[in-house]
């Protein structure tokens, strides 16, 4: 479908917010966790880019989208009344258990669908917390967003905001372990594989389930071309596109 | 009325019109955008003896117009295919053609005769072609002999229409096709992927997990264009032309340059609808020029 943008702000030093409507008829239902192929309609430019699902407000769908190579340059430089093709909702979502005391972890772009999620949890009566990082401040995205929807908890690698290093070194992950759990029993997270990684050994340390949004190279993103699989503890490649993007962490071989 | 028909061997399609291989699953993934039953056919995914899991992830790199994929021929067998993937494909409304693959000669001949089994296929497209797997594929496929060797094997052991599916990683395409010809090959289909290579110059190493892949979108089109000519001139079965094929335009160029029909593949990636446009440019380039079927723009430069 044609979305017709509908606001283009630059947040953070390499990333765009962008706000979208369908041209004609309604946005169809999309799940916290899903994703969308937008086509950047330039020369040279083949694949459509996977982007993820940052928030949903009615007919109103929004990205966030780093700017890192000519397709996500020409969705960044879109502006209000621009037009870009999409093919969504994509993917299967987070789980939304309504019962538990979520940790959202982000780091980098990766924190764009925690917003949509906490959002959802937030709806179920659950009042989650986020845990965002970045290398730097001027990195970190729309915390004054986050901050509507749950507490924010923030770590920067050079200690310009919150506290300083990874997101796994931040003290909310001592607590965890100190306190059997902490109340909380879940933690959702996306962001670059070697965080995610460190996450989910830090979530199995503690007892705490974990779910994972992978952000592998793809193609067709509907599971017909194969090419952006992760291989499970069953010993098979599995699509991310059509099996995740996101993975309860048990079952990823890493 | 357009007449689109077009026959390849004893296979009839309402149009000219396929879907390459690897590139549309087994049609089902495709039905929210597609209509199958507007489609010439469908080819899906290749399918060996044995399952898959294929190359490790990564498996694909974006180049310029144009992506490279080492998938590997991941497939969960032909086992799994005859019992649970063909009682949900039997009933589309389109042609359903298995692509079939082996790592030897045997497999490539058991796997084809059980899929002849299978009353609702009426075709197989023989992979002789893959660049990403160590053994078989290609390896078959970059020879006279070796082609040559498949071919007869299979056919013995399969009655329907059989399409060989031809690299482009040859010297002399026209040749192999030949070879295929004379060993009883209703039609060849062509091209496969063009083997090629990305390197991550930021990082100092190879994008793909098994350094290259196969070169597929429009930037193979001219060479894919430039064979399929070459082999329509050399053999009398019917040409299958593939390779960049986005538009209707793409389509047409093919059929001229001697192909009975076209197979759209990567395209499918980048616009899921995309075959079903490019039937109806093709009705409509044909009423725009005066033509009332679209055989008889086959070959025609």
């Amino acid at each position: 479908m044609d979305l017709c943008v509908t606001h283009s702000e630059r947040v953070g030093a390499q990333c765009v917010w962008l706000k979208a409507r369908p041209t004609e008829g309604s946005l169809p239902a999309c799940l916290p966790g899903q994703f969308a192929q937008l086509r950047a309609d330039t020369p040279g430019v083949l694949l459509r880019r996977p982007i993820s699902i940052h928030d949903v407000c009615g007919d109103e769908i929004s990205f966030l989208v780093q700017m890192v190579g000519e397709g996500t340059r020409w969705l960044g430089q879109l502006g209000v009344g621009d037009v870009v093709n999409a093919v969504l909702p994509l993917g299967n979502g987070f789980s939304l258990m309504p019962e538990d005391t979520p940790l959202l972890v982000g780091g980098g772009v990766g924190v764009a669908p925690l917003l949509y999620l906490g959002r959802a949890l937030r709806e179920k009566g659950v009042k989650p917390t986020f845990l965002l990082g970045a290398r730097t401040k001027d990195l970190l995205l729309r915390l004054d967003a986050f901050r509507e929807v749950g507490d924010v908890l923030v770590a920067t690698e050079d200690g310009s905001e919150g506290e300083r290093g990874f997101v796994t070194q931040h003290s909310v992950f001592s607590q965890l372990s100190a306190s059997a759990t902490n109340g909380c029993s879940r933690i959702y997270t996306c962001g670059p594989a070697p965080m995610m990684k460190a996450v989910t050994k830090l979530a199995k340390e503690c007892g705490v389930a974990c779910e994972v949004s992978l952000e592998n190279r793809m193609a067709c993103g509907v599971g017909a071309c194969l090419c952006c699989v992760t291989e499970t503890n069953d010993g098979h490649n599995r699509c991310v596109c059509t099996e995740g993007p996101v993975f309860d962490a048990e079952v990823l071989r890493w | 009325m357009l007449d689109l028909a077009v026959k390849i061997g004893a296979l009839e399609l309402r149009n000219p019109v396929m879907t390459a291989s690897g590139t549309f699953g087994y049609g089902l993934e495709f039905q929210d955008f597609v209509d199958l039953g507007e489609l010439g056919g469908i080819v899906v995914k290749g399918t060996t003896l044995k399952p898959r899991e294929g190359n490790p992830y990564p498996r694909m790199a974006e180049t310029a117009s144009g992506m490279l994929n080492c998938v590997g021929l991941q497939n969960k067998g032909v086992d799994y295919f005859c019992e649970h993937i063909y009682p949900q494909v039997k009933d589309l409304p389109t042609n359903v053609i298995v692509n079939v693959s082996g790592s030897t000669i045997d497999d490539y001949a058991e796997t084809a005769r059980r899929i002849g089994e299978l009353e609702a296929i009426p075709a197989i497209e023989l992979n002789i072609s893959c660049p990403n797997v160590k053994q078989g594929g290609m390896a078959f496929g970059v020879t006279a002999a070796g082609a040559a060797s498949v071919v007869k094997a299979v056919r013995k052991a399969y009655g329907k229409t059989l399409i060989v599916k031809l690299s482009p990683n040859v010297t002399d395409i026209a040749e192999i096709a030949r070879a295929v010809e004379d060993e009883g090959a209703d039609s060849v289909s062509l091209i496969n992927t063009l083997m090629g290579m990305a390197i991550d110059a930021e990082r100092r190493r190879k994008v793909l997990s098994i350094g290259t892949g196969g070169l597929s979108g429009p930037a193979v089109k001219p060479v894919a264009l430039r064979m399929v000519y070459q082999v329509a001139q050399a053999v009398k079965i019917p040409v299958i032309g593939l390779g960049g094929i986005m538009t209707a335009t793409d389509a047409v160029e093919f059929l001229l340059a001697g192909a009975t029909a076209v197979e759209v593949g990567t395209a499918n990636f980048i616009d899921p609808a995309v075959t079903t446009k490019i039937v109806r440019g093709i009705g409509e380039y044909l009423a725009r020029h005066g033509f009332s079927s679209v055989r008889e723009i086959i070959g025609v430069v």
